[in-house]
C-alpha cells in the first residue's frame, strides 16, 4: 500500500502563513500531506505541541518562521529555533527520529518556497515510513 | 521648515538625538539628547558675522565633501533654525584654547562655550519616525573609480555642484576649473545589483533625466549619454519628461556601465575618462569617452537603522528598511501601536510619495488624539496568577518588554496595551500560567487532534 504520511505544520500568521496564501492565490500545488495550524509566532510552538502532534499520531512535524532578523514579533523565531534544536536529540533518544522534525524558514513573498518545502519534507517522511508511534495511536 | 518652526503648538528640537524610549502607545516616554551648539539661540540674531570672522575650515558635509565650510557654520543657507554650530574638531578654542575671534565678533554676545549636552523627557502619544537614507558610497564600486579619478562624480555631489548656493555656485566644472564637454550618466550605482542592493531605489531614473536636462541648460552643445539598465518613469508626468529629455537629444544606451578607464586606445579618446559598456540595443561592446561621470548613486538604509529599530521596537525588512505594518492596508503603521514611519526610512521613494506617506502618518496621529482612546489587539496573553508560579522565564523572553514582575503578589503581569500576541511566553511558561487568548493550549491540541483524523 502507499504510504501518504501526516504532517503537522505549525505556520506563523506573518510570514509562512502569508507566503502558504501566497502560494495560494499564485495557484501552485503542493501535496496534501502537510495540514496546516496558524499561529501568531512561531514562538507560540513548544516541546509540548510539537510531542502532542507525534504522540497522536503525525509521522512529522514542520514548524515554518520568519528569517532571522525579519519576524514580526522581533524574536520570537529565534525562541522556536533553540526549542527545535533542543528537542531534536530527545526525539532520537525516544525512537521518534529527529529527522521527523523540521524548522523552516519562509517569508511573506517566498510563496513557491511552501510547495517546495512541503514536497521535500513529504518525500523525506515517506522514505522513514510511518512514525512508530503512528499505528499504536490508530490501534492498527 | 520656518512655518514648523513658527507654529506655536510644534516644538522644533534640532541637532538633538534620541536616546531612549519607553511606555506604549498613548503614554511614551522619550529621553532626548540636546547636543551643544555653543551659541545660544534665544540671543542669535542669524547674521552671520561669526562665518565671516573664523579662520579655521573644513570639508562641507552639505556640498558632499566638495566645498569648505568654517569651524562656526550653519549647514546650509536656508536651515532652520538659522543658528550656527560650532564644529568643535576644528574650533582652535576648543583644540587649543585660543582665537575666540566669533566671541570678538559676535554683537549679540550668543557664543556660549561653556554649554553642554542637556537631556529632556518628553512624555508623548505617538511617534513618527522619518529618519531618511544613507546615499550609496559608490567607491566601493571599484571599476567606476569614484575617488580615483577626479571627474567621476556621485549623485549627490553633481546636485550641489549643479545649485546656485553650492561650492561652484551653479557651474558645471571639472576639478580643473574647465567646462565638461561631454558627460556620461551611470544608473543603478548600488542598486539592481545582487552584490549591493537588489532593489531599484526608485529615484535614480528621474533625478538622472534631470541632469542631463540641467547639463543641456547650462552647456547646450555638451553630449549626453544616460546608462541605464531600464529607465523607470513610474509616476504622474514622468513619462513625459522621459519623452521631453529624448526629444533634447540625449544619448539613451541601454546597458549597465562596466568600467571607467583612463586608458585611451585612440587619439580621441587621449585626456578623458572612457565608459565601458555593453549596448544591449545594438548587440556592442562600446566605449564611450567622456569629460566627466556622474554615478546616479542609490538610496540605502542609515547606518545607524538598527539602533533606531532596536529603540523604538521596530522590525526591518531584509533590504534594512523600516518594516510596516502592512504592504498594502497599513504601509505607514509598525508592528509598536503609537509608533509611524514615513518617507525613505520605510524604503526608497520620491518626494511625491514621501509627502503622501507623511500626510497619511500625520493624519493617522490626530485621528488618535481627536479619538481619545485606543484600541488594543485582541490575541493578547494574560497571566493566571493562581498559577504563576513567579519562576520569571517569561520576562526575558516577551520583546516588546510587556511583562512586568508584581513583586506584592510574586506573579508576572502581562501589559495589555504593549502585548502584541505573539504567544512566545505562553509556549515557554513552565507552569502553563499564561494563556494566550484565541491562541490556548487547548485550542491548538483540539486542532492537533482534529488535522490528524
Amino acid at each position: 500500500m502507499n504510504f501518504e504520511p501526516k504532517i503537522v505544520g505549525f505556520f506563523c500568521n506573518w510570514c509562512s502563513y502569508a507566503g502558504a496564501d501566497l502560494a495560494g492565490t499564485s495557484r501552485k500545488k503542493y501535496a496534501p500531506n502537510v495540514r496546516i495550524i496558524r499561529v501568531m509566532c512561531s514562538g507560540r510552538v513548544n516541546e509540548s505541541l510539537i510531542l502532542k502532534a507525534f504522540a497522536a499520531g503525525a509521522d512529522g512535524v514542520l514548524v515554518c518562521g520568519c528569517h532571522p532578523g525579519d519576524c514580526h514579533y522581533l524574536k520570537g523565531n529565534l525562541s522556536a529555533r533553540r526549542r527545535v534544536a533542543g528537542l531534536k536529540p530527545l526525539l532520537e533518544a525516544v525512537g521518534i527520529g529527529n529527522d521527523r522534525l523540521r524548522l523552516e524558514w519562509i517569508s511573506a513573498s517566498e510563496g513557491p518556497k511552501v510547495p517546495e518545502t512541503v514536497k521535500s519534507f513529504t518525500s523525506e517522511i515517506k522514505q522513514l515510513g510511518p512514525s512508530p508511534l503512528n499505528g499504536r495511536h490508530n490501534g492498527s | 521648515m520656518a512655518s514648523v518652526r513658527s507654529d506655536e503648538n510644534i516644538e522644533l528640537m534640532t541637532y538633538s538625538e534620541v536616546v531612549d524610549v519607553s511606555g506604549y502607545v498613548g503614554n511614551f516616554k522619550v529621553k532626548i539628547r540636546k547636543n551643544p551648539r555653543y551659541v545660544d539661540e534665544d540671543k542669535c540674531t542669524g547674521c552671520g558675522v561669526c562665518q565671516e570672522k573664523c579662520p579655521f575650515k573644513a570639508d562641507n558635509e552639505f556640498d558632499a565633501g566638495m566645498g569648505q565650510r568654517k569651524a562656526i557654520y550653519t549647514p546650509f543657507p536656508q536651515a532652520v533654525p538659522n543658528v550656527p554650530v560650532i564644529d568643535r574638531d576644528v574650533c582652535a578654542y576648543f583644540l587649543k584654547g585660543k582665537c575666540q575671534a566669533c566671541e570678538k565678533f559676535c554683537e549679540a554676545n550668543a557664543i556660549d562655550f561653556e554649554q553642554t549636552e542637556k537631556f529632556v523627557e518628553v512624555d508623548v502619544g505617538s511617534i513618527i519616525i522619518t529618519t531618511g537614507f544613507d546615499s550609496f558610497d559608490p567607491s566601493v564600486i571599484a571599476p567606476y573609480g569614484y575617488g580615483r579619478y577626479d571627474n567621476v562624480y556621485s549623485g549627490l555631489q553633481f546636485e550641489r555642484m549643479s545649485n546656485a548656493s553650492g561650492p561652484t555656485d551653479g557651474k558645471l566644472q571639472l576639478k580643473d576649473g574647465s567646462q565638461p564637454k561631454s558627460v556620461a550618466i551611470l544608473h543603478c550605482v548600488g542598486s539592481r545589483d545582487i552584490n549591493y542592493h537588489e532593489y531599484c531605489s526608485r529615484v535614480c531614473c528621474m533625478y538622472s533625466l534631470k541632469f542631463s536636462h540641467i547639463i543641456g541648460e547650462k552647456i547646450p552643445d555638451a553630449e549626453i549619454y544616460q546608462l541605464y539598465i531600464d529607465l523607470r518613469c513610474f509616476g504622474k508626468g514622468y513619462e513625459e519628461f522621459y519623452n521631453r529629455i529624448q526629444e533634447e537629444g540625449v544619448n539613451f544606451v541601454r546597458g549597465r556601465a562596466a568600467e571607467v578607464t583612463d586608458l585611451a586606445e585612440t587619439a580621441d579618446e587621449e585626456g578623458k575618462l572612457i565608459v565601458l559598456c555593453e549596448d544591449t540595443l545594438i548587440g556592442r561592446q562600446r566605449r564611450i569617452p567622456v569629460d566627466m561621470v556622474v554615478l546616479s548613486t542609490g538610496l540605502e538604509p542609515r547606518a545607524d537603522a538598527g539602533e533606531t529599530a532596536k529603540m523604538f521596537s521596530l522590525s526591518r525588512s531584509a533590504d534594512g528598511f523600516f518594516l510596516e505594518k502592512h504592504p498594502k492596508l497599513d504601509p505607514v503603521a509598525t508592528m509598536t501601536d503609537g509608533v509611524f514611519i514615513a518617507g525613505c526610512c520605510q524604503g526608497p521613494k520620491d518626494i511625491p510619495d514621501t509627502v503622501a506617506q507623511a500626510s497619511a502618518a500625520a493624519a493617522r496621529v490626530l485621528s488618535m488624539i481627536s479619538k481619545g482612546k485606543v484600541e488594543i489587539e485582541a490575541a493578547i496573553s494574560v497571566v493566571d496568577e493562581e498559577i504563576c508560579s513567579g519562576c520569571k522565564t517569561c520576562l526575558d523572553l516577551c520583546p516588546y518588554g510587556a511583562i512586568t514582575f508584581d513583586e506584592e503578589k510574586s506573579v508576572a503581569f502581562i501589559n495589555e496595551a504593549l502585548c502584541k500576541g505573539c504567544g512566545t511566553c505562553v509556549a515557554a511558561c513552565p507552569s502553563g500560567a499564561i494563556i494566550g487568548k484565541h491562541f490556548t493550549t487547548e485550542q491548538i491540541l483540539a486542532q492537533i487532534e482534529g488535522v490528524l483524523v
